[in-house]
């Protein structure tokens, strides 16, 4: 769906593991009042290279010129970016509810059953659902559980990889195959 | 061996024999080190650290080295802020050094503590925090190595003080390389094959050159390439003396305060060649209207400037030094003369609507352009020009002959007011043999007057022009064309700066005459020494041609 030209992308980077790189990357962004929807880091499929996933909503020239300002980071190995059809992607979400909803019926079963989801613990004051999906269908569980009252929810950044057999990893792969540290 | 002493060390051998900055607490391990090496290094006090940067930035610019600075931490690492910023922008390499608090105390507001490496982090090209002794030698190896390759550009390094008193076993190589990091790009050839169809198959082409063909030492690679082909070619304010004024094909100055032909004909080009510039906003007025007409060339080593502003048809990324040689293989001999003709055309409107009374005057109020004319008479178009900002900078660029490459120094992405001073005393220490000559104005000279310390305790052959206006001039212009005429805050009262010069002990003139101006010129540049000169101009003088900011390069006004 695009809104005055701008459209969701997700934002890939290779990187070196190295304090303070989060803080050069959103600069980049920062530097732009660009918003960044959500942001998540974590080791990617290399020893000791990390993963940026960056959703934004921005129009795509925006986003070509972000990219390129992030690979330009001497740190960052490589960047690119996807349009909403070009990634597989999840987000997680977690739910508490009151313990005591579930004792009057099956009625959050069901729905936690009809969502996909699933009770991740199951304490005597509260219980805690995880839901893996879309940000629709998070939220669509969410709008179901708001009768028996959330506790707190939280849902995580997005996770993505290309669609397509190799995507920049391959290219990452090929950097560190042909150059030393 | 202690981690100061490696510093040190290290900066012997990165063949560094020159530093600019201020002690303090933080830093003081260092400075101890540098006590024992003063035969080797040596070390210029500036007076405040935005002096200390911005003489590292005119000593990079001047001799073509890394620029190193050391500061203490806290208020001496902010103070570096400004200057690094203006490396950034400008792409100056720069190695700063700064000392942090002990590494137990980072992040519990101890005394003199900031948070360096967050702040400088959107304006350096890299940062790294060393709290261990034995980080030193790959940190600063890999600062070197950052600071110079491909785009240049500042990096800083904060050491705590417990990493600079700490033994190590000291071993140190230079980086080559980094993973991450791939500052040569191989050309393209069929990027190059295209080009040179476009240029070979041009009826109006036209060159725009900038910092890059500097940066790259590709002077005469350039030169070569226009000459070869023909093609009329501008400069950007940083590109200016890669290029001497006088070449048959050097049409003048892009952007808002440059040349009428160049700004005109950008809109009438067919093929647009950018080589090592980066279509600044001040360069291309709005993007809208900017050469909309033409096929567009870029060629830069950054990949993030292709398509930053202005859509290139087709980007050559790399060094210039090696694409230039390239593309000269493929394009044919040619000549452009009818299309020549029309910058001449335009130069003669400006020259009879703008130039002539800016260099020679009819009334009695002295013109900035024709302190800058008689300059140009002796020095030969062979002296560095360090200028400030504003509209004595524009005069200088406008007017100033140059006859070698690394002969204008000036602050142009970031406009920094107080650059000029500072930076002309590294530009002197960086090309100790060539005439250095701070042209500053009264606003710009009070930002960093202190300086005039430094020049004074080093020595420095500096020569210093001050234009004086009594008015922060250029604002002054806009609030007089777009503000209806509501001067505020822009008039200076100023204090007797030959007072100020004398108190410093550097010889000083004032010239408020016309008939005494040329004699103060001929003894300000003959004098062996610093020497303080000061012209009085028209306090309400304005600099032209002027792109109107907001519009289009071709509503470039000549009044």
């Amino acid at each position: 769906m695009m809104i005055n030209g701008k459209q969701e992308f997700t934002i890939t980077a290779y990187t070196e593991n190295h304090v303070g790189l989060l803080h050069r990357i959103t600069v980049v962004f920062t530097k732009r009042k660009i918003n960044i929807e959500s942001l998540t880091t974590s080791e990617s499929e290399r020893d000791g290279i990390h993963r940026f996933t960056i959703a934004v909503t921005e129009t795509e020239e925006t986003v070509s010129k972000v990219v390129k300002q992030i690979e330009k980071q001497i740190e960052v190995l490589k960047a690119d970016f996807y349009k909403k059809n070009e990634v597989v992607q999840q987000e997680l979400a977690l739910y508490k509810i009151p313990t005591k909803s579930l004792t009057n019926g099956i009625e959050v079963e069901r729905i936690v059953r009809k969502h996909n989801a699933r009770f991740l613990t199951i304490e005597k004051k509260f219980v805690v659902i995880e839901k893996a999906g879309f940000r629709r269908e998070t939220k669509a569980l969410f709008d179901e559980l708001i009768p028996f009252g959330i506790h707190e929810f939280v849902r995580s950044g997005r996770i993505a990889v290309a669609r397509e057999e190799f995507g920049i990893g391959q290219d990452v792969k090929q950097l560190l195959e042909t150059t030393a540290y | 061996m202690n981690g100061a002493e490696a510093i040190v060390q290290i900066l012997l051998n990165e063949d560094v024999d020159l530093i600019f900055g201020y002690p303090g607490g933080a830093i003081m391990p260092v400075y101890d080190a540098l006590y024992d090496q003063q035969e080797h290094i040596q070390h210029v006090l500036a007076r405040h650290e935005q002096g200390a940067i911005h003489a590292a930035q005119g000593y990079a610019k001047a001799s073509g080295k890394p620029g190193v600075c050391l500061a203490t931490s806290g208020p001496g690492a902010t103070n570096l802020i400004t200057g690094i910023a203006d490396a950034q922008i400008d792409s100056a390499p720069l190695v700063c050094i700064t000392g942090q608090v002990g590494s137990t105390l980072l992040g519990s507001d101890a005394f003199q503590e900031t948070d360096i490496i967050s702040i400088s982090m959107p304006v350096t090209k890299w940062n790294y925090q060393v709290t261990d002794a034995r980080e030193i030698p790959s940190a600063l190896a890999k600062a070197f190595y950052i600071a110079k390759s491909g785009r240049p550009g500042p990096v800083l390094i904060d050491i705590t003080k417990d990493a600079q008193f700490q033994e190590l076993d000291f071993e140190y190589e230079h980086c080559e390389s980094l993973r991450s990091y791939t500052p040569e790009i191989s050309p393209n050839p069929e990027a190059i094959e295209e080009a040179a169809i476009l240029i070979n198959e041009a009826q109006r082409p036209f060159i725009l050159f900038g910092q890059g063909v500097i940066l790259a030492n590709a002077e005469a690679e350039f030169k070569t390439l226009i000459e070869k082909t023909g093609i009329p070619a501008a400069w950007t304010l940083l590109g200016l003396s890669a290029l001497e004024t006088d070449h048959p094909l050097n049409v003048g100055m892009l952007g808002m305060h440059g040349n009428y032909g160049p700004n005109l004909l950008t809109n009438e080009c067919d093929v647009l060649i950018a080589i090592g510039m980066r279509f600044d906003d001040r360069v291309t007025g709005n993007l809208d209207n900017y050469a909309t007409q033409a096929k567009v060339i870029h060629l830069d080593i950054d990949p993030s400037e292709i398509n930053k502003n202005v859509k290139a048809h087709i980007p050559i990324l790399g060094d210039v030094k090696v694409t230039l040689p390239l593309l000269l293989d493929k394009v044919k001999l040619n000549n452009h003369l009818e299309w020549l003709q029309r910058f001449h055309d335009c130069a003669r409107i400006e020259q009879e609507k703008v130039i002539a009374a800016e260099l020679y005057p009819s009334g009695d109020v002295l013109s900035m352009g024709e302190v800058v004319r008689i300059v140009n008479e002796y020095t030969n178009g062979d002296a560095i020009i360090v200028t400030d900002v504003g509209q004595h900078q524009m005069i200088a660029c406008r007017y100033s002959k140059f006859s070698q490459s690394k002969s204008n120094i000036t602050s142009g992405g970031l406009g920094t007011m107080g650059f000029g001073l500072p930076a002309a005393i590294g530009a002197k220490l960086g090309a100790p043999e060539r005439t250095v000559i701070a042209i500053v104005g009264d606003g710009g000279l009070q930002m960093t007057i202190q300086e005039l310390a430094t020049i004074y305790q080093t020595k420095a052959k500096v020569k210093i022009l001050l234009l004086n206006n009594e008015f922060l001039g250029m604002v002054r212009q806009w609030q007089q064309l777009f503000f209806d005429k509501r001067y505020s805050s822009t008039e200076m009262i100023n204090p007797d700066f030959q007072t100020i010069a004398k108190g410093y002990q550097i010889p000083a003139k004032k010239v408020t005459r016309r008939a005494d101006l040329e004699k103060a010129i001929i003894d300000f540049l003959d004098y062996d020494g610093a020497y303080f000169l000061e012209v009085m101009v028209g306090k309400e003088n304005n600099v032209f041609p002027m792109v109107p900011s907001g519009a289009g390069i071709a509503e470039i006004r000549l009044e």
